[in-house]
């Protein structure tokens, strides 16, 4: 089996400074390998080791510093890494991303039976680049995927997580599936593994390689843009310090209509 | 051209439809009278048997048209059979907006939708507007929920998914004489690559709780360990409300992730929401600020969450929620 697992690095959201002007403070922003898709890593991972003969190809667009994840994944487990790198990918929404790395499998990969994702990026958050991949490619989506329970030929056996309820199915390959967090211990590096990562030849393409038009990558390719951006307003509350339990347990029956 | 608000109008698995229809019917109204009033419609991809069940309410809340697809094969949502039908019933209706709620069902099917019909889809909006050219402007957070961005979409549809609780359902009924249309799509040739073996319904306790609580008291990572955590539920069961924890408290394993409130959990509106050990960081707040009071516990008294809360009280909840169980 022949898997492509899509990955993302996205700034370290929980350290955000502002400027005096509230626009995010870019300097010094840390770049971090989106959490879901080290779960995603993970579930591809165990596929690897259960059934042997799986190839797992770490693909992700974004600047040159990317290449630096992709060896750690490889370090970690993964065969080969790609990465889409042009200054004509920047500003792209999730539909000209979807259709960026849609356009790099089918022109450069060709040969895949299941693509494997995170559910969502923490940065975007939107849960839409995957679907919209598949989409492009024409094959099957399973998203909030919990577990895969069993690969046989041409097929996966899969668990979702819904909002209320929780689902098995099987999908026909090829496949795109978006994976949820699991339990998973996370994989170490060897050494032979950090030698191999550094070792390996990391594919780049840029937007000539992969069979893309000028109009259909970045911003150009984005039905949607941002007209303006602010920092978060804030409730304009005043606080009430309270220094008494009797007080306290007062506002609680008050606020939460309790009082008879 | 172009024309009407669409809203897809998702059937839950015990066949109601999703209440979060009406919360976007109620913004789309809004949205329609800056829009010299262009209707109002719904989308509804459903077994042919239950249509007439849900006309009475979709009449009482405001919708002009309902556009409705029939098959044996919908009492079972599958993405790309779902996908194919509802792509070809936009076409056909060729809305200039469609809103569709931000469930597990919405946040599979819409990205479907608008790649195939090559548009932009703005996720999660906590805002939606019309600006002065008539474009549909979706504001959303994002970077965690630090930062807004109001954004635009070139095409059409101009497609925007909302999270349940977001906006409040119309109060009063807005009757209209609504018409059914059907709309025939060919799904003849059509075979799903999905197959679904097994459905289990999770018990009562495990969902919801957090969007129909009335009062929810959570936790974060000064809630340290299950003790913690088990002070706080002793508190929700005393006021009848529901435990929830912030995204630190869920990876230090304090609590499921189906309780998790904020940027990358849920969105809830409690009308008392008691923060014990939060530091308040917008990532959290975002996902509760529409409480309509909140109460604070924390020992650093600079901490964020007290900018936005009504009560506060400096300390260690450790010590505070023993006393106040033996108040309440």
């Amino acid at each position: 089996m022949k898997i492509v697992l899509c990955v993302k690095q996205v700034p370290d959201t929980s350290d955000i400074k502002w400027t005096e002007n509230n626009t995010i403070q870019r300097e010094g922003l840390e770049s971090i390998t989106n959490p879901y898709d080290v779960y995603a890593f993970e579930s591809a991972l165990r596929l690897k080791n259960k059934y042997g003969n799986v190839s797992i190809t770490a693909l992700t667009m974004g600047p040159g510093q990317a290449e630096e994840m992709l060896r750690k994944f490889i370090a970690l487990g993964a065969d080969n890494g790609v990465l889409l790198c042009d200054k004509k990918f920047a500003g792209a929404d999730t539909y000209a991303t979807g259709k960026t790395i849609a356009s790099a499998i089918e022109s450069k990969i060709s040969d895949y039976d299941l693509i494997v994702c995170g559910q969502f990026a923490v940065d975007g958050d939107t849960a839409q680049t995957g679907p919209s991949i598949a989409n492009f490619l024409g094959i099957p989506q399973v998203t909030y995927v919990k577990e895969i329970l069993e690969y046989s030929e041409g097929s996966v056996l899969l668990v979702r997580e819904l909002d209320c309820g929780v689902e098995t199915v099987r999908v026909k390959l090829p496949a795109l599936i978006c994976v949820l967090d699991n339990d998973f211990e996370p994989t170490r590096a060897t050494i032979n593994g950090i030698a191999r990562g550094q070792a390996a030849k990391i594919e780049r393409y840029g937007i000539d390689d992969i069979d893309l038009g000028v109009e259909q990558a970045g911003l150009k390719g984005s039905p949607t843009y941002v007209s303006k951006a602010f920092r978060a307003p804030q409730k304009q509350v005043e606080c009430e310090f309270l220094t008494s339990c009797d007080d306290l347990a007062h506002q609680i029956k008050v606020c939460g209509g309790l009082c008879e | 051209m172009s024309k009407g608000i669409l809203i897809y109008s998702e059937i839950s698995a015990d066949e109601y439809i999703h209440t979060v229809v009406f919360e976007l019917s109620s913004k789309a109204l809004e949205l329609s009278a800056k829009l010299d009033n262009t209707p109002v419609m719904a989308l509804l991809i459903i077994r042919p048997d239950l249509i007439n069940s849900y006309k009475e309410a979709f009449r009482n809340c405001g919708f002009d048209k309902v556009f409705y697809v029939v098959d044996e094969r919908f009492g079972v949502y599958k993405n790309d059979l779902f996908a194919e039908a509802a792509i070809q019933a936009v076409r056909q209706i060729d809305p200039e907006i469609m809103l569709i709620g931000a469930t597990c069902q919405g946040r599979d099917l819409t990205p479907r939708i608008s790649t195939a019909l090559g548009t932009g889809l703005t996720a999660d909006c906590t805002a939606l507007d019309i600006n002065e050219k008539g474009q549909l402007a979706a504001t959303r957070p994002t970077f965690g929920g630090q930062l807004m961005a109001t954004i635009l979409c070139k095409k059409y549809p101009q497609m925007a998914t909302v999270r349940p609780k977001v906006f409040k359902p119309t109060v009063e009924n807005v009757t209209k004489d609504t018409a059914f249309i059907k709309l025939s799509v060919d799904l003849a040739g059509f075979e799903s690559k999905i197959e679904v073996l097994d459905y289990t319904k999770k018990a009562v306790a495990e969902i919801n709780t957090l969007d129909s609580a009335d009062i929810i008291v959570a936790g974060g990572k000064g809630m340290k360990n299950e003790e913690g955590f088990a002070l706080l539920k002793k508190l929700a069961d005393k006021l009848g409300g529901t435990v929830a924890a912030s995204r630190v408290a869920v990876e230090m394993g304090l609590a499921s992730k189906d309780v998790q409130v904020g940027q990358t959990g849920k969105t809830v509106s409690p009308k008392l929401y008691i923060a014990c050990g939060i530091s308040g960081a917008l990532q959290h707040t975002i996902g509760m600020n529409s409480a309509t009071k909140i109460i604070a516990i924390n020992t650093d008294k600079n901490a964020p969450i007290f900018d936005i809360c009504d009560y506060g009280m400096v300390g260690d909840a450790f010590e505070i929620i023993p006393q106040l169980l033996s108040k309440l």
